[in-house]
């Protein structure tokens, strides 16, 4: 019943410590914000859930599967992919080269069929196509399919990245500020797409600062500070919590 | 007149900059040369600053032409008549060059799968030229076997060899990477330099057979030429195959970037290695047919010097571009054979260019045309 | 026979650790392998056989020989450090924010303009350097040490001190450090980073000229080649050391020297130049950072 199961998860870089004893569990299907000061430790925390870095201990239980000790491309396979906070695109390719690249562990054909250009290689190319178009349809890019990466827009970048995630057919998609950088109308626009994507089945954690954005949709919330978590719980319970407004307010005065 | 003031005027920036450049020269020539190169300096430069200054010209749009389909399908097509047909018309010495030129295409398709595709820097890849090459020269006169039993030996043991390199060697960082590389190519020149009994030492390998077909053997220039040909051909029709697949992607994901494609299911380390044995399997296959050709094999055809022209030919095509690849070859071994006087500043003007193609058009000559990674 | 090769050695590797200072801090700085540095030392070995042979020729050698050289290593500096300032500022500086690769490949090119720019203008033969020192030296326990030699390691030596000391002391050295530890923490703090950068260079080719003008008296004869094969050898001592780290630098170009000379001896001098290349893909193999580097992790 949870789709994810963190239990005291570290992660120290030399001498500091990142994240020290997490543990939290997450629902199928759920919207779970991740927030915090900055420094708190929310990107290590994705970085640690996806392979993109080791934690030093801990254990991270995907469905059935302890995923702390796999790498990277294991674990998005099995099913979790997230977008960047500084976005990665692959910026020489199209719009729809980088979601097909995200196909890459669904359809797969031997290296014979890529030579011989087999009548199995060919629908297998298209099925990757057409599911990719679908995905920046879903997103609502499609129009840029034929673009190429580096000169899209802002806004349609992030989307991009939501797309590629997406594409992967994973079951939990971890977005790291979606929103950044974007205004109020390009905000409400994400908060409709990941509830949109929330109906697809799919489970959506969220590292996000704006907090209208957070007490939005989710429905859960977990919140760290200097790496520790320090509340969790219902939009509403956390907005009174006083821990979390000591580590608000106690951050904005050391800045 | 203040410093700040100096640098903003054109005139008097370009005449410093021509004098400095000059004193810098002149130890190493005479005052005459010195003078002419100052000259020239302040011309250009006095020109060039001048222009930018008064932005008489405006600033070039960026250009990504795609071509139109019929261009895109014609082109391909009448560039493969006209090398079919070119044997008919040229003498012996230019057939002999655009042999060399085949040679040199199948080594920068090679190459440009692992640092145009996967963005790793290879600075040894004549290393497995040399590994081909040797290989064919070692089976021929010591064992006996023939070319085309060879061929997929001298591919086979390049690629090998590519692999071995590359499994330690890809836990490095990008230009640690590269000089590892460019270590094993020194190793391996070493090692044919001074391994006498296998390899003749420096003297090389002689009396290496040429390829026979049914019996005949294909010794006359226009049917190696052929041959040469239909090899170029055959590597671009499978690499640009594999280009436009999951494992072309997976390629060039990677070298856009690594974090990202891993986080999207890609086994980096996989598909690193797999352009490693990809990529050297075609300078395997470019050894094989160089040693055959020249029927001789030494050490000192597989300096690093040949590694960075390789590599070479590579950038100015056009890094990731298969046929940028081809006509950076193509390139690279002609100008030099059809502009004779300048030969012996041929390396000069190499290094000029490299720098000169990293500061102003790192996409290469081919760069504007956008190659799609999957098919229409 | 093992005092010998000691002191052979030392002398090679008082060499590569001044060539090695020009390689690791400009990667401390700028994270860049500057394949062309061994391009300076050439050019500081032919410097000196050009402006010798010039005073030579003006009748100041006859007159002080110790003059004479003294002019021609300020020279030499001079010109070389010219180089190196240029070489910055036309084929790095534009490429700071481009890809890894690509200054890389543009140091690759200078390297290979630098040769063919010195085969050209001087010739393809091998220059000779001038002056003859003689193996007259030093006896000791069975030991020869010529003067050359003793010198060479003492100049080697007091360089190195001098940098340490100056990156240590001074104002200038102290804002390297900075700027090699965080530019834009740097330039906040009111640093011309691009001036250190330029500082930087000019202090390698100083260093880079120095190794070239001793190595060419030593060996009495120099090549427009020479600047590659130690080039890579001065690289390696710096990755051997611990590449960024001075002090590494330092190590890293002694061990080297003793490695090649005893393997020389007692191993075989055909493949002379593969151990250094041998050593560097072990090091870099089994410990990237070498052995004074600290074990850093990539924050993502």
């Amino acid at each position: 019943m949870y789709i994810l199961d963190v239990r005291e998860l570290t992660k120290h870089f030399g001498g500091i410590r990142a994240i020290e004893d997490v543990s939290f569990k997450i629902k199928g299907g759920r919207i779970v914000s991740i927030i915090g000061p900055n420094g708190a430790g929310k990107t290590t925390l994705f970085n640690c859930l996806t392979g993109t870095t080791r934690s030093t201990k801990g254990s991270i239980r995907f469905k059935e599967t302890e995923i702390s000790k796999l790498p990277s491309h294991k674990i998005a396979e099995l099913g979790i992919a997230r977008t960047f906070q500084n976005i990665r695109l692959f910026s020489e390719m199209t719009t729809i080269e980088n979601v097909m690249v995200s196909q890459h562990t669904r359809v797969r054909y031997d290296f014979l069929s890529v030579i011989t250009r087999s009548g199995g290689f060919k629908t297998k190319e298209r099925s990757i196509k057409e599911k990719a178009f679908e995905y920046l349809e879903f997103v609502g890019i499609e129009d840029y399919a034929d673009t190429q990466a580096d000169s899209l827009p802002y806004g349609s970048r992030r989307r991009l990245e939501i797309a590629r995630a997406l594409a992967t057919e994973a079951h939990i998609i971890l977005l790291d500020e979606p929103t950044a950088g974007m205004n109020p109308i390009e905000t409400s626009e994400v908060m409709a797409l990941i509830k949109k994507i929330q109906e697809l089945g799919k489970t959506i954690i969220l590292i996000e600062h704006d907090m209208k954005l957070v007490m939005g949709v989710s429905d859960r919330i977990i919140v760290l500070d200097h790496g520790v978590k320090i509340a969790e719980g219902l939009p509403d319970d956390v907005r009174n919590n006083p821990m979390v407004i000591e580590a608000y307010l106690g951050s904005e005065t050391n800045h | 007149m203040n410093y700040e003031a100096i640098k903003k005027h054109p005139v008097l920036k370009a005449l410093l900059i021509s004098l400095f450049a000059a004193i810098l020269f002149l130890p190493f020539k005479d005052i005459k040369s010195s003078t002419i190169l100052f000259a020239i300096m302040f011309i250009f430069l006095s020109a060039v600053l001048l222009i930018k200054k008064s932005q008489v010209l405006p600033a070039l749009p960026k250009i990504r032409w795609t071509p139109p389909h019929f261009l895109r399908a014609a082109s391909v097509p009448s560039v493969i008549m006209v090398f079919i047909l070119l044997p008919f018309f040229l003498k012996d010495y230019y057939l002999d060059v655009l042999i060399m030129s085949g040679i040199y295409m199948l080594l920068a398709l090679g190459l440009n799968i692992i640092v145009g595709f996967t963005g790793l820097l290879n600075l040894g890849f004549a290393a497995f030229y040399a590994i081909g090459a040797y290989t064919y020269a070692i089976a021929n006169t010591k064992l006996g076997l023939d070319f085309w039993t060879s061929i997929p030996l001298s591919a086979g043991i390049a690629a090998l060899s590519g692999i071995a390199l590359a499994i330690p060697a890809l836990r490095l960082r990008g230009d640690y990477l590269a000089i590892v590389t460019l270590g094993f190519g020194e190793i391996v020149r070493l090692v044919l330099n001074n391994w006498d009994s296998l390899t003749n030492g420096p003297n090389g390998i002689t009396g290496i057979a040429r390829p026979s077909l049914f019996g005949a053997s294909l010794d006359k220039l226009n049917t190696y030429y052929y041959l040469v040909f239909i090899f170029v051909v055959i590597a671009v029709i499978i690499i640009r195959r594999v280009e436009c697949s999951r494992i072309g992607r997976a390629w060039i994901s990677i070298k856009e970037n690594e974090i990202a494609a891993s986080s999207l299911g890609i086994n980096t380390t996989k598909y690193k290695l797999y352009a490693f044995g990809f990529g050297t399997v075609w300078a395997g296959i470019a050894g094989i047919l160089f040693a055959s050709k020249m029927q001789f094999v030494s050490p000192e055809s597989f300096t690093f010097m040949e590694s960075v022209l390789i590599l070479s030919m590579v950038i100015v095509g056009g890094l990731g571009n298969t046929f940028g690849a081809i006509a950076g070859a193509f390139i690279l071994v002609l100008l030099p054979e059809l502009l004779r006087e300048v030969q012996s500043y041929r390396m000069l003007i190499l290094g000029i260019a490299l720098v000169l193609f990293m500061l102003f058009r790192p996409q290469g000559i081919l760069g504007g045309f956008k190659s799609v990674h999957f098919r229409r | 026979m093992l005092l010998q090769q000691l002191i052979n050695g030392l002398t090679l590797g008082g060499v590569y650790a001044l060539i090695a200072l020009g390689y690791t801090m400009v990667y401390g700085i700028l994270e860049l392998i500057n394949f062309a540095h061994g391009e300076i030392y050439m050019l500081g070995a032919y410097l000196g056989i050009i402006f010798l042979g010039l005073f030579t020729v003006a009748g100041l050698t006859a007159v002080s020989l110790p003059l004479a050289l003294f002019l021609t290593v300020l020279l030499t500096i001079i010109v070389c450090s010219a180089y190196g300032f240029t070489m910055e500022k036309v084929a790095y500086k534009p490429l700071r924010n481009a890809p890894r690769l690509s200054p890389l490949i543009s140091a690759i090119g200078v390297s290979i303009f630098l040769q063919n720019y010195v085969m050209l203008t001087q010739g393809a033969t091998d220059k000779v350097f001038p002056q003859r020192f003689g193996d007259s030296g030093l006896q000791f326990l069975n030991v020869n040490m010529t003067y050359l030699q003793a010198l060479i390691i003492i100049v080697s030596g007091v360089l190195m001190l001098s940098l340490h000391l100056f990156i240590q002391k001074t104002r200038v050295g102290k804002a390297m450090r900075a700027v090699a530890q965080d530019k834009t923490m740097a330039a906040l703090a009111g640093i011309n980073v691009n001036g250190i950068i330029s500082v930087t260079f000019i202090i390698g080719a100083g260093l880079a000229a120095v190794a070239g003008i001793m190595v060419a008296s030593y060996y009495g004869l120099v090549n427009y080649y020479i600047g590659y094969i130690v080039g890579i050898k001065a690289f390696t001592a710096a990755v051997l050391g611990g590449i960024g780290n001075i002090p590494g630098a330092m190590l890293g170009g002694i061990i080297l020297g003793l490695v090649e000379s005893a393997g020389a001896a007692y191993i075989s001098s055909e493949y002379k130049d593969a151990y250094a290349f041998i050593i560097l893909i072990v090091i870099l193999l089994i410990k990237p950072d070498g052995i004074l580097g600290k074990n850093t992790e990539e924050k993502v």
